[in-house]
């Protein structure tokens, strides 16, 4: 089944709208796989509560369970989604306005200036 | 909700499409109004990049060139890492308005996602790292 941007990108930003689920996700991209008792040693949260969350991840399948030391289980961050959403907030980010009123005072500004030989302006570019 | 794909704007110069051109389309006019220095080799397939004294840079590759009327390239896609092979395309059209031009730049691509390339950008990276750790071990073991 293709998946579907939009709602890998909703997945994405509704795990990051919880300060525990976020917390979480920093913990595996920083320090890489971990248990769910690896991250309650590291973080604030109960284990209990880390392991409700991370079954909720791994459904939205933005971690990955995989085997890990004497039978526990390890989770893995899948960096695939948060691509994903980062196309979403690239878009969000793309600033044309700016560009485009430089680009207009750009050419007022040499309509403005006597016109000088490309020598002349690389010159004044320069120095 | 729709994943945005698409940036569209229109701007009124008063300016000629011919000057507007040379704006968008030389290392001195994209120096002097997008990035802080430019350059650009204008033709299909040719390759230019911008810097900003903030120090950022783009890549570009030329993809259109229909002196005056339509510019068009594509560049990295900002915020994604530097190998992502995933590009949105810019394309300048000008269109005479009185003495003036109307300049229209629509930036598409944002939502870009075959299935194929999605699949290998995961395990890809998955793969490299895995393989990259393994000879990082076998290089450690060996010494």
């Amino acid at each position: 089944m293709p998946p579907d941007k939009e709602a890998i990108a909703e997945q994405v930003f509704s795990a990051l709208a919880d300060p525990s689920r976020r917390a979480i996700l920093a913990a595996l991209a920083s320090e890489g796989p971990a248990t769910a008792t690896d991250l309650a040693d590291r973080l604030p949260i109960t284990r209990q509560a880390i392991a409700k969350h991370l079954a909720l991840l791994a459904e939205a399948g933005l971690v990955t369970p995989e085997p890990g030391e004497r039978r526990r289980v390890r989770y893995r961050l899948r960096s695939a989604p948060m691509q994903v959403a980062q196309q979403f907030l690239a878009a969000l980010a793309r600033d044309w306005d700016r560009p485009l009123e430089a680009l207009a005072q750009h050419l007022n500004r040499s309509a403005r200036t006597p016109t000088t030989s490309p020598l002349e302006h690389a010159r004044g570019r320069h120095g | 909700m729709p994943f945005p794909d698409r940036i569209e704007r229109t701007v009124e110069l008063a300016h000629p499409p011919s000057k507007v051109w040379t704006a968008l389309t030389t290392a001195d006019g994209l120096g002097a109004w997008f990035g802080n220095e430019a350059t650009i080799d204008l033709r299909p397939g040719g390759s230019g990049w911008m810097r900003w004294t903030e120090g950022f840079s783009a890549d570009m590759r030329v993809e259109r060139v229909e002196e005056p009327t339509v510019f068009g390239f594509t560049w990295h896609i900002n915020g994604l890492p530097d190998d992502d092979p995933r590009r949105t395309y810019v394309e300048f059209t000008l269109e005479p308005v009185g003495a003036g031009t109307r300049l229209t730049v629509v930036e598409s691509g944002f939502a870009q996602l075959p299935e194929d390339a999605y699949r290998s950008a995961y395990d890809g990276n998955v793969k490299g790292w895995a393989s990259e750790l393994g000879e990082l071990v076998d290089y450690l073991d060996a010494a």
